[in-house]
C-alpha cells in the first residue's frame, strides 16, 4: 500500500540553507547539495527547496545548485519560491525539479494555478498555502507570511484544488517552529475539503507528533526543516518508529 | 547507448542523471537516425495520453517505435509504460501503439477504497508476480515512486508486477522485449536505479 511521506524542507537563501522560526530570524545552517546527499542517504521520500532569495545573482545560484542536486539525487525533488509565471515553472523544471509549488504568485494572480496545470499536469502544480488564524478564522497570508490577504484559506485551498493543484503544502503559521506538535485543526479541516494529497506543515517537535499526524485521515505527508537540520530528529530513526506503530513506510 | 526519445513532454532531466550515474551512455533524442543506432531505447511522458499520441504522431516517430520495438529493448515509463497498451480512454478514446494488449482506464472508477486519493502519488511497495531478467537486482516489496491518475487494465498475461491501491494496479508489463513501468524508477531512489541498471543489462 502507499506510504506516508516524510519530507525535509531546505529553505535556500544565496546558495545556503536557512531556517526561520515564525518566519523571523533566520541562521545559517549548511551547504544544500551536502544535505540533500545526507537527506536522501536517511531515506527522505522527497525533498523541497524553497528559494528565499531576493536577488538576481541569489536565484543563478539557487538554479545551479538545483542542477547539481537533481543530477545525483533520484527521489522526487519540490522546488518553490519566486514562482509567479509559466517561465517561472519552466526554469526550474529544466534543473530537475519534478514538481512545482506556488503561493505568492498564485495570489498574486489565481490564473497561474490552471495554466500551470494545464502546460505540466496537475501532477506537478503544488499549492503551498501559509495560513494563520484571525479572529477564529482560518486566513491565507503573503509574502512569507507577512501579509494577511484577507482570503479565507479553506476556500482559496478548494479553489485551487479545483482548478487544478495536484498537491496542498499547507502550512501553519500559529504553529511553524513552536516544535509543539502540527496544526491538526486546520489540517483536519482541510482534508476535509479537498481529495487531493495534503503535505502538512509547521509544528513537528518529536517522533511522536508524526504519529499524531498520520492518525488523522487524509493526510498524507509531513514537512519539517529545522527539527531534521539540527539533527534533533533523524528521518530513518523516525521511520523506523513510525513503521513499528503500523504507519506504512518505505524503509 | 540508449536513446531517450524526446518528443516534448516530461521532464527528462533526472532520466538522463539517472543513468549516466549508472556509467550509461543515453542521448536525449528525437532523430530517427540516433534511435536506429541505439542498443536501446527509452519512451518517457508525462501529461495526457491523446496529446502525447498526437506529438508522437506529428514528430514521425510512431513507425520509428514500432521497427525499433521488434529489434531491441524499450522501456516505457509511466504515461510512456501507457502508450504501450491498445487504447486509453484520457479525456475521450485514444488508439495507443498497441504492444500490450489492455486498455488505459481511470484509476477513480475501479477503487474499491474510495477515501484514496486520485493521482496515486507516492511510494509504494512492488509485488513480483513473475520472475523477470528486469528484477534482477530487486528484491520482493521494494518502493517505487508513482505519480498517476491512469492505470493499464485487462492485462494480466502481459503484468510482471503489481502495486496495492485497493486494487492491484499495474506496476510493470512486458510484451516481447516491450518494458513498461507505471511509476518512475528515475524518481525511485537506489531502487529505481537498480531497475534501470537491469534494463541496460537485457
Amino acid at each position: 500500500m502507499i506510504t506516508k511521506r516524510i519530507i525535509p524542507c531546505l529553505d535556500v537563501r544565496n546558495g545556503r540553507v536557512v531556517k526561520g522560526v515564525n518566519f523571523e530570524g533566520v541562521k545559517d545552517v549548511a551547504d544544500p547539495v551536502e544535505m540533500a546527499r545526507m537527506y536522501n542517504a536517511a531515506g527522505a521520500d522527497e525533498l523541497v527547496f524553497y528559494d528565499i532569495t531576493a536577488s538576481v545573482e541569489g536565484r543563478a545560484l539557487f538554479t545551479d545548485l538545483l542542477k547539481q542536486v537533481a543530477s545525483e539525487i533520484f527521489i522526487p525533488l519540490t522546488v518553490g519560491g519566486g514562482i509567479h509565471t509559466l517561465e517561472d515553472f519552466d526554469r526550474v523544471l529544466k534543473c530537475g525539479a519534478d514538481k512545482v509549488s506556488v503561493n505568492s504568485g498564485a495570489l498574486k494572480n489565481p490564473a497561474l494555478v490552471p495554466a500551470a496545470a494545464q502546460r505540466y499536469g496537475n501532477q506537478c502544480v503544488v499549492l503551498s498555502a501559509d495560513v494563520k488564524r484571525v479572529d477564529g478564522k482560518f486566513c491565507v497570508f503573503a509574502k512569507g507570511g507577512r501579509e494577511n490577504t484577507g482570503r479565507d484559506a479553506l476556500d482559496w485551498i478548494a479553489w485551487c484544488v479545483e482548478n487544478g493543484a495536484g498537491e496542498v503544502c499547507l502550512n501553519s503559521i500559529d504553529t511553524d517552529g513552536v516544535r509543539s506538535g502540527f496544526d491538526l485543526e486546520m489540517l483536519d479541516a482541510a482534508a476535509a475539503r479537498v481529495n487531493v494529497p495534503i503535505i502538512a506543515s509547521g509544528g513537528a517537535g518529536k517522533k511522536e507528533d508524526f504519529l499524531e499526524l498520520f492518525g488523522h485521515k487524509g493526510i498524507d505527508a509531513g514537512l519539517a526543516a529545522g527539527i531534521f537540520h539540527q539533527k534533533l530528529l533523524s528521518i530513518r530513526e523516525l521511520k523506523e518508529y513510525l513503521r513499528k506503530n503500523g504507519v506504512e513506510m518505505r524503509l | 547507448m540508449i536513446a531517450i526519445i524526446d518528443y516534448g513532454v516530461g521532464n527528462l532531466f533526472s532520466l538522463r542523471s539517472s543513468l549516466q550515474t549508472l556509467g550509461l551512455e543515453a542521448r536525449v533524442t528525437a532523430d530517427p537516425a540516433l534511435i536506429r543506432q541505439a542498443d536501446r531505447v527509452i519512451l518517457p511522458g508525462v501529461g495526457a495520453f491523446g496529446d502525447a499520441m498526437d506529438r508522437l504522431a506529428a514528430a514521425g516517430l510512431v513507425p520509428v517505435i514500432r521497427e525499433q520495438a521488434a529489434e531491441k529493448p524499450l522501456l516505457g515509463i509511466c504515461l510512456g509504460m501507457q502508450l504501450l497498451f491498445e487504447k486509453s480512454y484520457e479525456y475521450g478514446e485514444h488508439e495507443g501503439l498497441g504492444f500490450v494488449p489492455g486498455q488505459v482506464c481511470p484509476l477513480a472508477d475501479d477503487l474499491t477504497d474510495r477515501s484514496l486519493k486520485v493521482p496515486q502519488i507516492g511510494w509504494n511497495a512492488l509485488h513480483l508476480l513473475k520472475d523477470d531478467p528486469l528484477f534482477r537486482y530487486i528484491r520482493e516489496g521494494e518502493y517505487v515512486y508513482y505519480v498517476h491518475s491512469f492505470y493499464g487494465k485487462n492485462c494480466a498475461d502481459s503484468t510482471l508486477a503489481v502495486s496495492d491501491y485497493s486494487i492491484p494496479v499495474t506496476g510493470v508489463v512486458r510484451a516481447g522485449r516491450v518494458y513498461g513501468t507505471q511509476f518512475h524508477p528515475e524518481k525511485s531512489g537506489d531502487t529505481g536505479l537498480r531497475i534501470l541498471k537491469a534494463f541496460a543489462e537485457l
